[in-house]
């Protein structure tokens, strides 16, 4: 029987996994190709709920919404949506508040799409100003510890932190 | 046009008579000032006073976090357009136990009482009745208050309440605006309780 694998499936099982060991109740994201399987395992996990958002900024109240009443979200993204979320980092950042990002890359190794390049390059610098810790993931054995870092960074550590999926991990689109 | 003369003085106290049910999210500036004197800036609150348009969402993640509490967001018409589209994330989520009140002065009551969008053509009741909010009511006058208390606390949630006030001054009331200290507050009240 033939059955069509996603081609992130793996690593996403890996990473959705540690999500859910961590406590993470509440997916929270703008689809990408990148965050497609991830919001998929979570769509069929009945213990997580996935928030479907217009805006990534949305993303980032859903998140300290959830915080004060004492449960944890993720926040999953472009890194074009990035550039969305800055103003709302605000309270993050001033309250203290447990955020957990997963960016996945464009504008980056091997893009061929030139809209791309001026905000994926900002990715780090905007969220360095905010100061929301980045941990970067560019090989494929990079992504259980990145994960695991960003997550006790945000939970254990109570500082805002975002898992960087680099294009040389996730593969370049073709245009 | 309807006629507005409805006073925001005093109006959500008609509402929630009983504020302690709550959880409540605000935004920030004026509907701010009127909430905080509302629950005497109690720790059932988190009021904002920066991050225009985040009020919808972080109540939705609020409400979806804890569904056996009823959570309510005060925010200003600006607010509400800042961030719009949270009310389609709203109706697709359906929280049942989510009630926004939009308490819309018609303009930028916070930097000068500049004309805004509500006072022209925008009918934030169509919004949110078009982003698939299920029950919206709209008030704008004192006659509607005790309607308003029924609509807030009957049926299923979400609702959106658009209260029309008249411009003029927010509730004089000096809250809390560190963020910090009103985080712990409010998690401390509610995971100790």
């Amino acid at each position: 029987m033939y059955e069509t694998v996603h081609p992130h499936d793996a690593w996403s099982r890996t990473v959705f996994q540690q999500l859910k060991d961590a406590g993470v109740t509440l997916f929270s994201y703008i689809p990408d190709a990148g965050n497609a399987r991830l919001a998929e395992l979570a769509e069929e996990d009945n213990q997580t709920r996935v928030v479907l958002l217009t805006t990534e900024e949305e993303g980032i109240a859903v998140a300290a919404g959830a915080d004060l009443v004492g449960e944890k979200a993720v926040v999953m993204m472009q890194s074009s949506g990035v550039g969305n979320c800055p103003n709302f980092l605000s309270f993050v950042k001033g309250g203290g508040f447990p955020l957990l990002m997963i960016v996945s890359m464009r504008g980056d190794h091997g893009e061929q799409n030139p809209w791309q390049f001026p905000m994926g390059q900002a990715v780090e610098p905007i969220l360095d100003a905010m100061g929301v810790i980045t941990f970067r993931v560019d090989k494929a054995e990079e992504l259980e510890g990145g994960m695991s870092a960003a997550i006790n960074t945000a939970f254990k550590g109570g500082c805002a932190s975002a898992l960087i999926l680099g294009q040389s991990f996730l593969g370049a689109k073709a245009f | 046009m309807t006629d507005i003369t409805l006073s925001r003085i005093g109006a959500l106290e008609h509402i929630f008579p009983n504020p302690d049910e709550y959880l409540f999210i605000t935004g920030l500036a004026g509907p701010a000032r009127d909430a905080a004197a509302l629950t005497n800036d109690g720790p059932n609150m988190f009021t904002m006073a920066g991050c225009m348009g985040a009020a919808v969402s972080m109540g939705l993640g609020m409400a979806l976090s804890a569904p056996t509490k009823k959570v309510c967001v005060i925010a200003g018409d600006g607010e509400m357009l800042m961030n719009i589209g949270s009310l389609a994330t709203v109706a697709s989520q359906a929280p049942e136990n989510l009630t926004i009140v939009c308490v819309d002065n018609g303009g930028h009551g916070e930097t000068g009482g500049q004309v805004g969008h509500t006072a022209l053509r925008t009918d934030l009741a169509k919004i949110a009745d078009g982003a698939g909010i299920a029950n919206v009511m709209t008030v704008s006058s004192s006659d509607g208050l005790m309607a308003a208390a029924d609509f807030v606390k009957s049926g299923v949630g979400p609702r959106f309440l658009w209260l029309r006030v008249l411009p003029g001054d927010p509730t004089s009331f000096k809250r809390n605006m560190n963020p910090m200290e009103c985080r712990m507050r409010f998690k401390t009240a509610y995971l100790g309780g």
